[in-house]
Parts: structure tokens; C-alpha cells; sequence
């Protein structure tokens, strides 16, 4: 069987990091491969290439045989290579037809579009009427417009991006019966995901990527959910550097928060439960999206809960706002650096205010201290070793890595009680990294209770002393870090699906 | 051919100087448009842009109109300005402005003929409240069901122009006024009128209070924590409400300065100025201090330039109205213009034009 597309050697990198090292792989027609790894893995730079959204450094592409090089999505479209994207680009305010011919290159007139469109969407049991208002519809109805519109120009090849992330389980069945008509009528599926039953139940073949490079192909039926999240994660796992010492008071308890998402595309927070104690550092794992966001929203006070289900040092402070909880001691640093931890037109010296105004001390009487705000910022710039000209220049203009330093730095030199920080060092350079776990396990050696939210488990292996796993919005009770195998991790990944195997 | 490149930081320099190209790109624009009509291009701007302040035959009655004319603008665009930098779009200055001439005036006439020196600041402060509660409507509104408050406000706009024909012919009419739909004259009492401090100055306590209130505006922008949090909300919505701004909040209270804001300028302007409640009342300014927000980069200082510069187009407009027959209408659209201007060159903020080839995709 040749193949239909063929990968060979694919590189692609951005500055401070790899995104794809030599990725190579096969799909045949009429296949469906899954494309398996962690957020941050380099699945979806893999499939912008293959879109012709970004434009592979080095290596080389092959569709049916002949060399594949879009310089555009329109060209891939045009070779028969069609995507359907995790976040929709519908017009709420157009109906399905029109939204459906606004894609399209060559667009036919309305009654023979929609024709059509309910000759396809009949022939796939994509039941959708091309007359309502996509506004109206649901976000699997919305997918359903979206994959109507790929399939109305034949493709040979269909590019899923997370899928079912936004489905409820009736649309899944839907959606996966869809795509298994596609499959034996030629046409191949390159199916992304991290959601391992689902592609045990769907797909022929699996590439897995890590850290940007293929580190496994495997075929799913023949693996269980533990084996495919054990190659997802790495199988070596590093021996904690700390030692597990016993820890003082609980600092920060949460009792079976329960929190919907207020994201469409969000997980809910259910009945999550833990104490974190004063000189612990306890990680949680977990591929993101899988109440990551949430979890830090709730502890932040961004998002508020049941005034006991959150207690700070004994107090309840669930429905306390952010500035009230950084009064008391607990400081946060969100995922997200451009835009949710820093304010990216503004100065890190006004970046340094958002949110040390409180613990600092940097108005009197409302007024701005702008001396001592400055004087902050530095201090963050200097023992953080933030690479700046100076403290007035934009957040936006800092790399990754440097704004990053700084946007820690800023928590940790308020000298935080509890210190709860997401994806500490996503997207930051390996000496970078360094320096911000080397940081965060010094607040924690002076008596600071942490969490850490990271979906990078070598890292969490060497900062905690305990470990939880954040899945689909249910946190798994603690354990050790010290001889915690990566079978358990596995077992605290998969949740109840592998328990099945 | 033209490329944008994205600029590391916001320039400064272009924040200062785009207002100034948009008045030059303006002027370009207009003279184009007045040569169309049939006028003299060149003639026509120096009308406008010169004659107000340098005619010596006009300027004597032209100077103080200045004032007049930019008081109620720089105060309805300072409250503006707070909102608009927190991403709060209140459209309905208008309004707010004609409610608080309306409660304010009301508070006077209930008055009328007691003298009293504390009859004119009271009537301050209820122009003030009333402007404030009229923008209350569309805060509650976002606040409570996110309905858009640019629609809101808008709208309440023209149910204050009617109530104002409603109070002109009713409670508020003059009794002396001989049925017409007009108030009593706030220039027949004393306790209650608006004069000029100085003669010939166009000065009146409005001014005083536009002055003060863009040294006000001018530190809670700069160097209060308020100006802080109003800049982030508007910039960075997520990274605001992770420093602990409430976002309800600031709607309410971005919308309660401006309105309060406007109603106080509505005030002055109905005792002073104007001299009367009528139907002829609303001249527009609540919706041309939208354009010297934005002229003024939302920046007090910068909105006190715009709005002297407007007050001129209004009377140089109205010289080049009497002098050269040109349409009403062509200087509201060169004030128009004035704001596309703006907004176009806005870009140039945050990003910088490169002379590119044509990429071959």
C-alpha cells in the first residue's frame, strides 16, 4: 500500500524551542491515524504544516507520491487536504448555507448549495438544516457545519483537531461513525488527540510525539490506555531531588470544589479535594484542559466558590477576591503570561503593580508610588535575571522565558504564604527553567506551602514532594513523589477508562 | 507594495503626533471637499482655522465663544475618556447631558424667586445626578444582562430629547414665556444664571469647573490607582481581573463619571450660554466630545487641546457658513472626517509602515 502522504524529516523551530525534530510518518489512503501526545507535544505545528499555515525549516512532504509543499491553506485545499479546526470560524449571524459558502473558493448558487449540503450531510448522518442560524446551533451541530463544509470539496485527507473536546458522548458516536464511512469510502483521517479510549476505539495506527520528536508508533487496539499514556509521558522518570520531609501545618485546603467552567471549551472542576502544608511542594499533573485553568481561577479568587470550600489558613475564603486572598498571603501566576498574568502594552513596571500594589504597599491614600513601584520592578528584573533594556519597556516586548521569570519573581518577592503557580515553565528555555524551579523550591525550603500545575512531569517528579493528577476535572488523591511509578501515573491519567482494560 | 510591521512597543512619538496628522489629513480632506461645492479651498481653512482668533473683525465676539464653545466638550470628553479606556462605550453623553440641564434647571425654577447663593450649587449638583442616574440605566442594564450599553445609551439619547419636549411644555414651561415651549430665562434670576465672570471673556464657573476637572482627570489617569485600573480593564480584561478589578464595578463607575460628568456640563451650559430649556437646546456637543476623546487620545491634556480645537471648527464653521455660503451640514462633516482621520491614523501606534515587494506566495 503506498502511501497517501508521507512525512519524511519535518523540522520546524521557533525561537527557544523545538516545535518538530524530525518528524516522519506515513498515512495511507483511506486510514485513520491518530496523532497522539501531550499539549505542547508539537501535534498541532505538525498539522499547520501539512495545512500550509506555517512552513516547515526542513524536511519534506509527499501526497500521492509527488512532492507537497503548500505555501497556503488554499493550496492545500486545493490538493484535496481539508481541516476541521478546534475553534470554530462560523458566523453566528449567517445561516448554515451561508456561512458554508463563504469558505468556499468557487461558491454555487444557494439552491444548489443547498441541495448539496443536505445530500451530504444525509449521506453521512450529519443531520443539520442549511437554513438555520449557526448562532442557534450547538457546538456539535457547529462541527458538524464545519466538517459539511470540508466535505463538500472531496477531500482525500481530513485533518481533526480535537474533535469530541466540545462534543457530548451521543455526538462522539456520531462523529465517529461519520468518520469511519469516510474512512472506507478512501478517505484518510489524521486524528488528533490526547484522549486515549477514543482512539483505541477509532484509529488504525498512532504516531506518538513528545517534545516535538516521534517517540513511538504503535496501533491502538493492540495497546491499553496505561501502555499509549506511558509513551505519551516518557517511560523514564527521574528520581525526586528532594527528599520527603515531614511538613508543618495545612495551609491550603480545598474541600469537594466543585466550579462549572465559564469556557465553552473549559473542563468543570469536580469535587476536587486537598491540603497543601507549609514547605510542601505538591504537584499536579495532567494534560492540560483538563481543569488546569479552572483549578488556578478558583484558588486566584477569579473565579468564586462556596466560601468554605476554599480555606486559607483556616479561614474561608471562597468568596474572597483576588486581593483580598494575596492580603492573606496566597499569591497565584496564571498559565497564560501575555494577557492574564501581565497586561502586555503595559511597562513591566506597571506589570509589577497589577499585582503587588497589595502586599508592597505601592499607593497611599490611591495614589501611585511610582518610585517604589519602579523600585519593585527592578529588584524583579535584577533577582530574577530578567533580560530587559529597562522597566519601562512593554511586557509584550519580553521573550517567553524573560517575562516569565519576571511574572514569578514578581509573586515570589512578595513573599507569598501559599504560592500556586500553572505551567511554571511552558514555553521558557531550558536555563530559564532552571532558575524558576530552582526559585520556587527555595520558597518552599523557607516554609511556603506550593502548588505547582504542570503538565510536565519530569519537572514535577523534581520539584514535589507529592503529586496529584488533574483528569477530566477530578484531582486523584496525592501520593509521594518519591517512588511513585510511571505505571501509576498512567493509572491516575487514564482515570477510570483504564481500569476497564 | 505597503507593509504594517508590528511595533515591539507602542511608540510614543506617534501618540502625539497622529492627532496632529489627522487634523493636517483633515484639512487635505476638507479643502478637497469645499473645492467640490465651489469654494475656495484655501480661503475656506483659513475661515475656520484662523479667522476666529486673528479676524480682527470677527475675533472680538469669536475669542470668548472659544471658551464657551470647548468647556462642555473638554468636560463631556474627560468622563468619556474613562470609559473609553476600560472598553465601556457610552454613546449617550447627549443625553446625559440634556438630563442634567433638565434636573438641574428643575431645581432652580423650584426655587424661582428665592435668592440665595446656595441655590446655584445645588442646581450643580443635581445636573450632576442627574446626568449620573441617566447613565445608571445602561450600566444596570450591561451589569445585570450584558446588554450592550453602546445601544443603550444611544437610544436614551432620544428619550431624553422627548422628555425634554415634554418638560418644555409642561412642568418646566415659563409661565410669562407666552406658551411658547421654552423655561423661564435663567438670565431673569440671579441666584440661578450662569454669567460670564469676566466680560468679554467667555469665562463662567463651567469653565472653572472644566479646568479643575482636567487637573483631576489629569492625576486619577496618571497617577492614581483608579486611572490604573480602568487603563488595565480596558487593555488586558483578564490580567485586570487578576490584579482584583471587579469588572461590574468599573462599567458603573466609568459610566457614573461620565454621565455625571455630562450632566454637570449640561447644567452650565442651560444656565450660562444658553440661557433657557427649549427644544433648541441639544447642539450636539455630547456627541462631538466623542470625537475630542478621541482626539485627544483619551489623554486630559490631550482632550483639552482637541476640544479648543473643536470649539473652533464650530465657530470657524459657522463664519464659513455667513461668509461663504457653504452647507451646515459640510462642517459636520468636517468634524467627521476629523475622527476617521483618527481612527485610520491610529494604526500607526502600533505599527510602522515598510515599502515591501510584493511577496510571491
Amino acid at each position: 500500500m503506498t502511501a497517501l502522504l508521507s512525512l519524511s524529516g519535518l523540522t520546524k523551530a521557533y525561537p527557544g524551542v523545538i516545535a518538530n525534530d524530525n518528524v516522519s510518518f506515513d498515512i495511507g489512503p483511506g486510514e485513520i491515524h491518530a496523532l497522539l501526545g501531550e499539549n505542547g507535544a508539537g501535534k498541532s505545528t505538525l498539522v499547520k504544516m501539512i495545512y500550509g499555515l506555517v512552513r516547515p525549516d526542513s524536511g519534506t512532504m509527499m501526497l500521492h507520491g509527488e512532492p507537497y509543499a503548500p505555501p497556503e491553506p488554499r493550496a492545500a485545499r486545493a490538493s484535496g487536504v481539508a481541516m476541521v479546526f478546534q475553534h470554530f470560524s462560523l458566523f453566528d449571524a449567517l445561516t448554515v448555507a451561508e456561512n458554508i459558502a463563504l469558505g468556499m473558493e468557487d461558491a454555487p448558487d444557494t439552491a444548489d448549495l443547498t441541495q448539496r449540503i443536505i445530500d451530504v450531510s444525509g449521506k453521512y448522518g450529519l443531520t443539520i438544516d442549511p437554513f438555520r442560524m449557526v448562532g442557534d446551533l450547538s457546538a456539535g451541530e457547529r462541527q458538524r457545519v464545519e466538517i459539511v463544509r470540508c466535505l463538500l470539496q472531496n477531500p482525500k485527507m481530513l485533518i481533526m483537531d480535537e474533535p469530541t473536546s466540545v462534543l457530548t458522548p451521543q455526538e462522539v458516536e456520531v462523529l465517529f461513525h461519520t468518520l469511519r464511512q469516510l474512512s472506507e469510502e478512501g478517505t484518510s483521517i489524521l486524528y488528533i488527540s490526547h484522549k486515549l479510549d477514543e482512539i483505541k476505539a477509532l484509529c488504525e495506527h498512532a504516531t506518538i510525539l513528545r517534545h516535538g520528536k516521534v517517540v513511538g508508533t504503535c496501533v491502538p487496539k493492540d495497546e491499553t490506555a496505561k501502555s499509549m499514556a506511558e509513551m505519551m509521558v516518557g517511560s523514564k522518570l527521574r528520581t525526586p531531588k528532594k527528599h520527603y520531609t515531614r511538613h508543618g501545618a495545612a495551609l491550603l485546603e480545598l474541600h469537594n470544589l466543585w466550579l462549572k467552567s465559564k469556557d465553552p471549551f473549559g473542563t468543570s472542576l469536580k469535587e476536587v479535594t486537598f491540603n497543601l502544608h507549609e514547605g510542601e511542594v505538591l504537584g499536579v499533573g495532567g494534560v492540560a484542559g483538563n481543569g488546569q485553568d479552572e483549578l488556578l481561577l478558583a484558588i486566584s479568587g477569579e473565579e468564586l466558590t462556596p466560601a468554605h470550600a476554599i480555606q486559607l489558613k483556616g479561614e474561608d475564603i471562597g468568596q474572597l477576591g483576588p486581593n483580598a486572598r494575596r492580603e492573606r498571603g496566597l499569591l497565584t501566576a496564571p498559565e497564560e503570561r501575555l494577557g492574564h498574568a501581565a497586561a502586555p502594552d503595559m511597562s513591566l513596571t506597571e506589570n509589577a503593580f497589577l499585582t503587588g500594589a497589595m502586599r508592597q504597599n505601592l499607593t497611599s491614600n490611591g495614589i501611585i508610588k511610582t518610585a517604589a513601584t519602579r523600585a519593585f520592578a527592578r529588584d524583579i528584573i535584577e533577582q530574577f535575571d530578567v533580560r530587559t533594556p529597562s522597566s519601562e519597556n512593554a511586557a509584550r516586548s519580553l521573550s517567553g522565558g524573560n517575562l516569565q521569570k519576571f511574572v514569578i519573581g514578581r509573586e515570589i518577592l512578595q513573599h507569598p504564604e501559599v504560592f500556586v503557580v500553572n505551567q511554571p515553565t511552558w514555553g521558557v528555555d531550558a536555563a530559564a527553567a532552571a532558575d524558576i524551579r530552582h526559585a520556587i523550591l527555595e520558597l518552599a525550603k523557607n516554609g511556603a506551602a506550593v502548588l505547582v500545575i504542570s503538565q510536565d512531569l519530569d519537572e514535577l517528579m523534581e520539584i514535589s514532594d507529592n503529586i496529584a493528577i488533574l483528569s477530566e476535572g477530578t484531582l486523584s488523591a496525592p501520593r509521594p513523589a518519591q517512588g511513585i511509578t510511571i505505571e501509576q501515573i498512567g493509572l491516575m491519567m487514564g482515570g477510570t477508562e483504564v481500569e476497564h482494560v | 507594495m505597503f507593509k504594517l510591521e508590528r511595533r515591539p512597543s507602542p511608540s510614543n512619538a506617534m501618540v502625539v503626533l497622529t492627532p496632529v496628522l489627522a487634523v493636517v489629513l483633515t484639512m487635505i480632506a476638507g479643502g478637497i471637499l469645499f473645492a467640490i461645492l465651489g469654494k475656495n479651498p484655501f480661503e475656506a481653512i483659513r475661515i475656520i482655522f484662523w479667522d476666529p482668533l486673528f479676524n480682527e473683525v470677527v475675533a472680538s465676539y469669536t475669542r470668548p465663544q472659544l471658551l464657551v464653545k470647548a468647556a462642555p466638550l473638554i468636560t463631556i470628553a474627560l468622563g468619556l475618556s474613562f470609559g473609553y479606556r476600560a472598553n465601556i462605550w457610552n454613546i449617550g453623553a447627549e443625553g446625559q447631558f440634556i438630563m442634567g440641564a433638565i434636573a438641574g434647571g428643575a431645581v432652580g425654577l423650584a426655587f424661582y424667586p428665592t435668592e440665595s447663593v446656595l441655590i446655584f450649587p445645588l442646581m450643580v449638583l443635581a445636573g450632576a445626578i442627574g446626568g449620573f442616574l441617566w447613565a445608571m440605566i445602561p450600566a444596570f442594564l450591561k451589569i445585570k444582562f450584558n446588554a450592550n450599553e453602546i445601544l443603550v445609551s444611544l437610544m436614551l439619547v432620544y428619550v431624553a430629547i422627548n422628555f425634554l419636549g415634554a418638560m418644555v411644555t409642561g412642568p418646566l414651561r415659563s409661565p410669562v414665556g407666552m406658551n411658547f415651549p421654552v423655561s423661564r430665562n435663567f438670565n431673569e434670576y440671579p441666584s440661578a444664571y450662569n454669567g460670564e465672570l469676566v466680560a468679554n471673556t467667555g469665562l463662567h464657573m463651567g469653565v472653572l469647573v472644566t479646568l479643575a476637572a482636567v487637573i483631576v482627570a489629569y492625576i486619577l489617569l496618571k497617577h492614581h490607582i483608579f486611572g490604573f485600573q480602568v487603563r488595565t480593564a480596558g487593555q488586558s480584561p483578564r490580567a485586570a481581573k487578576f490584579s482584583g478589578v471587579n469588572p461590574n464595578i468599573t462599567v458603573a463607575i466609568c459610566l457614573g463619571i461620565s454621565g455625571g460628568l455630562a450632566g454637570m456640563a449640561g447644567l452650565f451650559e442651560v444656565t450660562g450660554p444658553a440661557g433657557k430649556l427649549s427644544t433648541n437646546f441639544p447642539l450636539g456637543y455630547g456627541f462631538t466630545a466623542i470625537i475630542v476623546a478621541f482626539l485627544g487620545r483619551l489623554n486630559p491634556i490631550g482632550i483639552m487641546l482637541a476640544g479648543l480645537l473643536m470649539a473652533l471648527t464650530y465657530i470657524g464653521g459657522e463664519l464659513a457658513q455667513f461668509q461663504l455660503s457653504v452647507p451646515a451640514a459640510s462642517i459636520q462633516v468636517f468634524q467627521g472626517m476629523l475622527l476617521f482621520f483618527m481612527l485610520a491614523v491610529d494604526i500607526l501606534v502600533n505599527f510602522r509602515i515598510r515599502l515591501a515587494k510584493k511577496e510571491v506566495a
